[in-house]
């Protein structure tokens, strides 16, 4: 028995693609706390990481909660939430959301620090505003960096989420979890197969969206 | 303190010049006429009122700004980028990228080049970039900080031109900084040499500096050759040109016996459009089979009336001969004229003080 045997009848039988516990309802809720957890941290991470980048103050706060951040065991996090406040969706957010903050965070504002300043001094000196220097000629120069950060935090959160199966949530980590406990290692494998095929669409998806979103002359002058 | 208790009065619609030393405030003033550095007291005043009255961006769209590498934005395309200031005032898309177009025309930018992005470009057409982008919105006012200075000689000689003659069409009132005396004293209409901690040692015209700097600094900040460079402003119109030592190439024997004076110890020898082609010892030519080979070099022309005393002499110097050869602007040989006569020329135009607004060359 070997990994690809495992991979292969996990995913020829018919079994696995319906119902509750099939495939696609795995996968889809997996996309789903994914998409979540990104969402949220995204929605701290970045706009504290543009303005602080933009203006230059508070960096070396930034730098110390984001290595805090780094620190806070995940899974720990998890164990602490449910004695806290019992099983919920929030006991999974709060530690896939505490992963992925720092990453977003610290690129997004090192993005802003390494734009060029000749075309910043420049924009100013022709009377643009704060808010246009900002997102009309920093962020444009600093979006393949911050993409490059979001990528990562993507990524992170996609293998991390497995964990909410150990607090009775869907996702992939169901096959790992629940296949370990029934030492059934076809629907382990299978599981963790999934999760790495799931990591390389999020790659996917940020190449595709980098191509669309970063101005040609931002992509060629590195 | 970078400037301390500045003081000038720069004259409208003409190109004045902020030189000095590195770190002698040039940058610092420039920033203060827009207010990127705010001055901690005294006033700045634009047609008599202060700048501080209206707000801050209002009065920096009034105002062009390049600076040294240009800044263009590398994300966005050459006209993008030109049309910035007028799309910041409310224009059009289209509206802005037609006057972004017409000024790309205006210093000298192949239309082709409107669609490329700032780093297809070479850093000397980026440059023009950043005078369009500044020009756009027709701003009374032009600020430039060592715009040309991270250029080669060649390309910053092009751009120093193409900016005065945009300059003659347009009439814009021109801050321009640079540390480089040779480009103040051709481009500027005045000149400030400014010393360390931002404080004026002189402000002049650039012949007036040349001629008389005011103190020990500003002779040494003009360097050895200030005496050579005033030659610039002493036009070379009144240079008695010889014709007599000037032969066709189809010249007869008794052409050139007759054109064998006691003036000249050489003769020019032209083609037959009376280009220049190179001198010759009278005695050396062999009418009807003149060899081009074996004629010397003239050296550099210079334009006849437009070039300066400063060319004349250069190209009297550069000589074989030591003499220099006068065109017209077709090419065709005006006369000659030896180093002899080019130094009265300039002993009498020193002796009357006399400079002719600024001569090209
Ligand atoms: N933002 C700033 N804060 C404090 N001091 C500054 C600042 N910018 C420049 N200075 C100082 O002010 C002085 C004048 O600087 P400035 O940039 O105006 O010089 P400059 O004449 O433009 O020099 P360069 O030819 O090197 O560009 C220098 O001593 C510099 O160190
Ligand atoms: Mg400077």
């Amino acid at each position: 028995m070997n990994g690809l045997h495992y991979i292969n009848a996990f995913f020829s039988d018919n079994a696995h693609w319906q119902g509750y516990d099939g495939i696609p309802t795995r996968v889809a809720e997996h996309i789903q706390y994914t998409l979540e957890a990104l969402a949220l941290a995204a929605a701290i991470g970045l706009p504290v990481g543009l303005v602080t980048g933009h203006t230059g103050r508070g960096g070396n706060a930034l730098s110390l909660i984001a290595t805090a951040g780094r620190a806070l065991p995940t899974f720990g996090l998890l164990v602490l939430m449910t004695l806290l406040f019992g099983f919920g969706l929030v006991n999974v957010m709060t530690p896939l959301v505490v992963l992925a903050v720092p990453p977003i965070l610290v690129t997004t504002y090192e993005a802003m620090r390494s734009v060029d300043p000749s075309p910043v001094d420049a924009a100013r000196g022709m009377g643009m505003s704060e808010a246009g220097v900002l997102f009309q000629v920093e962020l444009p120069a600093a979006l393949p960096l911050i993409l490059g950060g979001l990528r990562s935090a993507a990524i992170q959160i996609v293998s991390t989420a497995t964990i909410a199966a150990y607090v009775s949530l869907g996702g992939l980590g169901r096959y790992i979890v629940d296949g370990l406990y029934q030492r059934n290692y076809e629907k382990v494998v299978g599981g963790a197969t999934l999760v790495a095929v799931l990591a390389l669409v999020t790659l996917a998806v940020f190449w595709a969206a980098s191509r669309l979103t970063v101005s040609r002359g931002v992509r060629a002058s590195g | 303190m970078a400037v301390d208790r500045l003081s000038l009065d720069i004259p409208d619609r003409s190109i004045t010049v902020l030189v000095g030393p590195s770190g002698c405030g040039k940058t610092t003033t420039l920033r203060m006429i827009n207010r990127m550095v705010e001055p901690s007291e005294g006033t700045i005043l634009l047609d008599g009122k202060d700048i501080q009255q209206q707000s801050v961006n209002t009065l920096r769209r009034s105002m062009g700004y390049v600076i040294q590498n240009a800044g263009l934005f590398q994300h966005r395309t050459i006209v993008d980028n030109i049309a910035t200031v007028p799309r910041m005032l409310g224009w059009g898309k289209e509206k802005a990228r037609e006057r972004a177009r017409e000024l790309m025309e205006r210093v000298g930018l192949d239309a082709a080049l409107a669609k490329r992005y700032p780093y297809q470009l070479s850093g000397g057409q980026q440059q023009r970039v950043g005078v369009a982008r500044a020009l756009a919105a027709d701003p009374p006012v032009l600020l430039m900080d060592e715009p040309f200075s991270a250029v080669d000689p060649v390309v910053r000689k092009g751009l120093q031109d193409e900016l005065l003659r945009i300059q003659e069409e347009l009439g814009k009132t021109i801050v321009f900084v640079t540390h480089d005396i040779d480009e103040a004293v051709k481009i500027g209409t005045m000149v400030a040499v400014m010393r360390t901690g931002g404080r004026l040692a002189q402000f002049a015209p650039p012949a007036e500096l040349l001629s008389s700097p005011a103190d020990e600094f500003v002779e040494d900040f003009l360097g050895a050759d200030r005496g050579i460079r005033r030659l610039s402003f002493f036009s070379s119109a009144g240079l008695g040109l010889l014709t007599a030592p000037v032969v066709a190439i189809d010249a007869t024997a008794e052409q050139i016996a007759a054109r064998d004076t006691a003036e000249a110890p050489y003769l020019l020898v032209t083609d037959l459009d009376g280009k220049p082609l190179g001198w010759s010892e009278p005695q050396d030519l062999t009418a009807g089979s003149v060899d081009k080979g074996q004629l010397l070099s003239y050296g550099r022309p210079f334009v006849a009336g437009t070039d300066s005393l400063r060319a004349a002499l250069d190209c009297a110097v550069l000589s074989p001969t030591g003499w220099a050869v006068a065109v017209d602007a077709e090419g065709r040989v005006a006369g000659v004229v030896s180093q002899q006569t080019i130094a009265e020329a300039i002993r009498g135009a020193h002796a009357e003080g006399r400079t002719d607004s600024k001569v090209a060359g």
